[in-house]
């Protein structure tokens, strides 16, 4: 095998951080095989679909430091939520809806992440809402003299909202510690980015005052770099970054679509043919960080945990619902 | 009350401006935000003279985006700010609807108890000011439908106080709602010293036996003029100011329809679906066969909003006179 050029140690990515990061790749990929999988026999109604986003997510977020910066994810963020402390059992608490699921506790449909002790922020529906919280939290950092930094994650179809836009604007006049990531797969469900998006999702930083860079979101090594050097931009107090990373969904939108009737199968297949992981290995095999053995053994562990915790999530209990008007306010108000 | 008893006469909008000037004195994590609340101090005037003492850090001037000031509000609240946004009318809040209604009020529930938004919206609201159809809306039912969010409407600058502070103090969103007619023109004793009035104690403001009247905010005061008025012929009336629209002291309402067997409500507010609506509702559930007259509400006609021509504007609201003939007809039923 040819020797490739080593990209990673200017970086500062030790092997330890590449095979970790290509484990939370593998995690997140299985996890997905499986949640379909689940949803075919009728055992999981509602899936949102993250293949083909595993460089994307897992290469911006390991940008961030664990404990200390905040993730203000979209629902499609399942691999940037493993990086950030989720494990694949709770992945499957939350598919399934169950008590222990960390997000809402079987309250919300699956993929609606967030967990407090994980600096993870509760989200919701409605596109592009997390990125005015976002907004928030890293102007309290600002005023807190943290030097904390806060990430919010998007597709390109959020950049259409007004909150992104507020959020944007709010961010550049404040120069606020924010990163956002915009993971443009091209589709926001079926209207494509020619009709979402007038110029570019990247240049539209410009005009808050901001940089704005655009980089290959199917290569982990780019999605870091990128997201690293916004990142430490923002903890040194030099204000928010706006970076697009283009990428493309294997799947259609979430379980309850069918990307026949928008996407030409050439596309898809042009686009499988870029998947991140393989891409991933192949740089990793290069530098001799792994072998094709290392491979086989990395992809059975990643497939044979998924699958034990997935199996393990399923036995777990529902809520009950006695516990359905918990949490409305912090103390129970009755209304007669 | 406080130890001392010492007070001082203010009127509303005074009130709340030292209210909220004290307390972001005493704690640092208390922070304003709205359009025009820095070096404008507020149109109204609440926040004037805020940025001198506290600085842009805690008097942010936002741009004119209700919904940004809505989400950044509740980003700096899940951070554990305690943040006093203000909406510059209540008017403007819609463009901020969906993050005050579908985040705000939902994020401790959907995060089953795990985050939390102790936020304040101040929203200057309601009529008789000139306001026409964008600056006199009456916006409390829009909100008060929503669990997760409580609704306050304090009447009188003594409530005014004790209710701001505690919704600065409350760990759930509170929308806090500022009557502008009654800004200057409702006076009152303020107590100097700090204290807290729960959400969900409704007042009993005037005792009577004839009849129980229902209103909060300018139609209050109205109200018990209205009722003054009637005691001279004999009709005795009992004044309630609901004071919380949520949590709602359906009780103190309940146990005085016990006693005088006729309700009406009164809100400017349109008619259908308001807050009449509910607390009518609540009577004829839950003490029927008390009343000796049909429950009777006075409100807003329905119309999208009250229009700006003066003898319009006199026409949508209900007015001390008006009042006075439907209480006095309620009375003779």
């Amino acid at each position: 095998m040819v020797k490739g050029t080593d990209r990673h140690t200017e970086l500062g990515l030790k092997e330890e951080d590449l095979l970790e990061m290509y484990r939370f790749m593998l995690l997140a990929r299985f996890c997905d095989e499986r949640q379909w999988g689940l949803n075919r026999q009728g055992k999981a109604p509602f899936v949102v679909p993250v293949s083909g986003h595993e460089a994307a997510q897992v290469g911006s977020a390991w940008a961030f430091e664990r404990g200390k910066d905040v993730f203000c994810p979209y629902y499609r963020d399942l691999a940037l939520a493993l990086v950030a402390g989720f494990t694949p059992r709770e992945v499957f608490l939350g598919l399934f809806g169950k008590a222990d699921d960390p997000s809402s506790g079987g309250r919300q449909m699956p993929a609606h992440w967030g967990a407090k002790d994980r600096n993870i922020i509760t989200g919701s529906s409605p596109i592009a809402t997390q990125c005015l919280h976002a907004a928030g939290i890293a102007l309290s950092k600002k005023l807190k003299r943290s030097d904390a930094v806060v990430g919010t994650w998007f597709g390109e179809g959020g950049t259409s909202e007004g909150d992104w836009h507020g959020a944007m604007n709010f961010a550049g006049i404040h120069k606020l510690p924010l990163v956002l990531v915009c993971e443009n797969n091209q589709y926001a469900i079926s209207v494509h980015v020619s009709k979402q998006v007038a110029g570019s999702v990247h240049g539209r930083a410009k005009g808050y005052g901001m940089p704005g860079v655009v980089g290959d979101g199917n290569d982990v090594l780019e999605a870091y770099k990128l997201t690293k050097e916004a990142v430490d931009r923002a903890r040194a107090g030099e204000g928010p970054s706006l970076i697009e990373l283009l990428t493309y969904r294997h799947y259609s939108h979430t379980s309850d679509d069918d990307d026949r009737t928008y996407r030409p199968k050439e596309e898809v297949d042009e686009w499988k043919a870029k998947d991140p992981i393989p891409r991933f290995e192949e740089y990793l095999k290069t530098v001799d960080v792994i072998d094709e053995g290392k491979i086989e053994e990395m992809r059975d562990q990643a497939k044979t945990e998924v699958t034990e915790q997935a199996t393990d999530a399923e036995a777990a209990d529902f809520p009950d619902p006695s516990t359905a008007l918990d949490h409305v306010y912090a103390e129970r108000v009755e209304v007669k | 009350m406080p130890s001392n008893g010492a007070t001082t006469e203010k009127n509303l909008v005074q009130t709340i401006h030292d209210t909220l000037f004290e307390e972001m004195k005493r704690d640092d994590r208390v922070l304003v935000l709205g359009e025009d609340v820095g070096a404008r101090g507020g149109v109204f005037r609440v926040t004037m003279g805020f940025l001198d003492q506290f600085g842009e850090d805690r008097v942010i001037d936002t741009p004119l985006d209700e919904c940004l000031i809505a989400g950044v509000g509740i980003g700096l609240a899940i951070d554990g700010m305690r943040p006093v946004a203000e909406m510059q009318f209540a008017d403007f809040s819609f463009p901020g609807f969906n993050q005050i209604v579908q985040e705000a009020a939902r994020i401790r529930y959907r995060s089953n108890g795990d985050f939390s938004v102790p936020l304040v919206i101040r929203a200057p609201w309601g009529g008789g000011v000139h306001g026409a159809l964008y600056h006199s809306q009456s916006v409390e039912a829009f909100y008060a439908h929503v669990p997760g969010l409580k609704v306050v409407v304090p009447s009188t600058p003594h409530d005014a106080k004790g209710m701001l502070l505690q919704a600065i103090e409350d760990e759930d969103p509170v929308l806090y709602l500022e009557h502008k007619k009654t800004y200057r023109l409702i006076k009152g004793e303020v107590p100097d010293e700090r204290y807290t009035i729960p959400f969900g104690q409704a007042a009993v403001r005037r005792e009577g036996s004839d009849l129980t009247v229902v209103s909060y905010g300018l139609m209050h005061h109205y109200a018990v003029e209205a009722a003054e008025r009637l005691s001279s012929d004999g009709i005795s009336v009992e004044v309630i100011d609901l004071r919380s629209i949520f949590p709602l002291d359906i009780d103190t309402v309940l146990e005085s329809v016990g006693k005088t067997s006729k309700a009406m409500i009164v809100y400017e507010d349109n008619k259908f679906l308001g807050v009449g609506a509910e607390v009518a509702a609540q009577i004829a559930e839950h003490a029927m066969f008390e009343l000796d007259a049909p429950v009777k509400r006075i409100a807003g006609p329905h119309v999208p909003a009250m229009p700006y021509a003066p003898t319009l504007e006199s026409w949508f609201m209900p007015s001390v006179d008006s009042l006075e003939q439907e209480m006095r007809k309620l009375a003779e039923f």
